[in-house]
């Protein structure tokens, strides 16, 4: 069996299970935000007057909430839904609720490694689609609707269709100014939106020996832009020591079997490969920074759970430092811990003196939600995750999307550039 | 519920994703009527203007992909849309319409999305895996039978009324 497989016939009680099996795994961790939070009470308030009514969760220390999307608080009714999601884990004893402006918060994905809150071989659901993104830790962790969380609070379980894997290796070693980002929007490109639809995207090769933690859950994280039901990578002492740097709890690595069937093994030499861009309006409308050199910006932002971890922060401002930027550029660290990291190694200063805005952590501006919205005809740069129509704000704005180094280099010549021509 | 009988509102396009279905902007709302007015904002702002209760709804492939949103099946179909016909689904979208009992996620073959006109009123024989279109002569189009577990949890109106153990071994 595959790493994915053996975490679903575990979870489910089974010697072992095969793609296709439907199985009710039992959820090791589950998480809901400020948007599926608030949602999730509201289907629990229907079945209440339907005659399912919420008395306990199934165990309140598998949970855990955040406040990421709307804070700080947008308006009225972001502020309301803050209450009603406090209001609710007081209620059912939710030790582990994130809040803003209180210590350590920050975007649910990132705390979700930052805080060690799920370990290799759990299965994790989360109210988000990017909770793919924890699959690098080695566990299999997939995003779910209001309903599904619902139902895994009353019962502790759900339903899967146990995935079919396909395997990337990638091979040989990133070149300077190449991340991982480049490396999973070249594979979006090729594969397309619809490319791990229902099925799991495992990577694996010398090239993710090498790799960090941080830039393994780059990879996993786009997996949800291929549609992929969850991204994994087998644990290994890279996990382990990563781990252990955050939390005290024990845990087992679990990897898949030598003989175990992969759908398709797709290889990829990293050592060829050039940075790249997503271009409007979908991430896998892929091509080589060189294609669209020059295109001019409106706005650079480094932001969400996809490029605002402490190495993509450190990546840009490598560029950053001692330069100023031609356009409005925002840098908002994914968790509050990165944020004092960023600010204690004085990339916070390398940001505020090259003239951009440090802001707190928030997915507001990656969904276009607030916080930074673009407005008609304007064009960004992003180190986030979607460019679809309408995305980061006006239905008429348009987002490329990029890693770090590109979205930095791209700041300080207001135009798309490739970050290897930033020499002087 | 074996048949569903309405009109076909057809936005005949690939990846029609959550952020075009229900913009970002809107996410903090969870009152459902009001998530209905704004309905697939991003394609046409008169869409829930259009809707009549009981339509229906024809795209392309990949329909929801994006994000996780509950909020995409429920303004759909709250703005009157029992059943969207597509060639394939984001597998998020398609298990919160189903799990949530919001509306039905029909599959058929490219060919039958590109005959089926906008305005043309459907019969959904969910019954024997049929459509039949009674405004083209009833003519009818095969679709993809729902796997045995998915049909339980349609048939039962949502995974509420079902406890794990009657969705065991289904």
């Amino acid at each position: 069996m595959t790493l994915t497989e053996k975490i679903l016939a575990r979870a489910a009680g089974k010697a072992s299970v095969a793609p296709g099996d439907v199985v009710f795994a039992k959820v090791d961790k589950l998480m809901m935000h400020d948007v599926s939070g608030p949602g999730v009470i509201k289907v629990l308030e229907e079945w209440k007057k339907r005659g399912k009514n919420l008395e306990r969760v199934w165990d309140p220390d598998k949970v855990w909430v955040t406040e990421d999307h709307f804070v700080p608080a947008a308006d009225k009714i972001s502020a309301k839904n803050i209450i009603t999601l406090s209001n609710w884990t007081k209620r059912f004893g939710i030790k582990k609720h994130f809040k803003y402006g209180l210590g350590q918060y920050g975007i649910c994905h990132t705390l979700s490694h930052e805080e060690a809150l799920v370990l290799p071989g759990e299965v994790y659901v989360g109210g988000d689609s990017h909770t793919n993104t924890t699959g690098a830790l080695g566990a299999f962790a997939a995003g779910l609707g209001h309903s599904d969380i619902a139902y895994v609070l009353h019962h502790g379980l759900i339903w899967f269709k146990v995935p079919e894997t396909i395997l990337f290796k990638l091979h040989g070693e990133l070149p300077s100014y190449v991340m991982a980002k480049d490396v999973i929007l070249r594979i979006i490109g090729d594969i397309g939106t619809e490319g791990g639809n229902y099925k799991c995207m495992q990577f694996s090769g010398e090239a993710i020996d090498q790799m960090s933690m941080e830039e393994r859950l780059t990879l996993t994280n786009m997996t949800t832009e291929a549609g992929a039901k969850n991204g994994i990578i087998e644990p290994d002492s890279i996990t382990e020591s990563y781990l252990k740097e955050r939390t005290e709890v024990p845990f087992q690595c679990v990897l898949g079997d030598e003989d175990a069937n992969y759908l398709d093994i797709h290889h990829y030499e990293l050592n060829e490969m050039d940075p790249i861009v997503a271009r409007p309006f979908s991430p896998a409308n892929t091509c080589d920074v060189r294609d669209v050199q020059g295109v001019e910006i409106d706005k650079a932002y480094i932001g969400s759970c996809t490029g605002a971890k402490l190495e993509d922060l450190r990546a840009a401002s490598r560029l950053l430092k001692g330069r100023k930027v031609k356009v409005r550029t925002e840098v908002l660290p994914a968790a509050q811990s990165i944020y004092i990291s960023a600010l204690h190694e004085g990339l916070v200063n390398i940001f505020v003196d090259a003239g951009c805005v440090v802001g707190p952590p928030t997915c507001g501006a990656c969904c276009g939600a607030h916080m930074g919205v673009l407005g008609p005809k304007e064009i960004c740069i992003s180190t986030t995750n979607r460019n679809f129509p309408g995305r980061m704000g006006d239905i008429e704005s348009k987002t490329f999307l990029a890693s770090p180094l590109v979205v930095a280099a791209s700041a300080i010549s207001g135009k798309i550039t490739d970050p290897r021509d930033i020499t002087t | 519920m074996n048949q569903l009988e309405g009109v076909v509102h057809k936005y005949y396009r690939d990846n029609i994703d959550t952020d075009v279905i229900i913009p970002g902007q809107y996410l903090k709302i969870h009152d459902h009527k009001e998530l209905a007015k704004h309905a697939m904002e991003g394609i046409d702002v008169e869409f829930s203007k259009k809707v009549s209760e009981g339509d229906f709804l024809l795209c392309g492939r990949n329909f929801g992909c994006g994000s996780s949103r509950e909020h995409a099946p429920i303004a759909l179909a709250n703005s009157g849309i029992k059943a969207i016909i597509a060639p394939s689904f984001a597998r998020i979208f398609y298990r919160n319409a189903v799990d949530g009992g919001y509306l039905l996620p029909i599959e058929v073959e490219e060919e039958t999305c590109r005959q089926i006109e906008n305005g043309d009123r459907i019969i959904v024989d969910i019954l024997n895996s049929k459509l039949v279109n009674v405004t083209q002569g009833m003519k009818a189009y095969d679709t993809k039978p729902f796997p045995a577990l998915i049909a339980r949890i349609i048939e039962a109106g949502g995974l509420i009324n079902l406890d794990p153990h009657q969705l065991i071994d289904v």
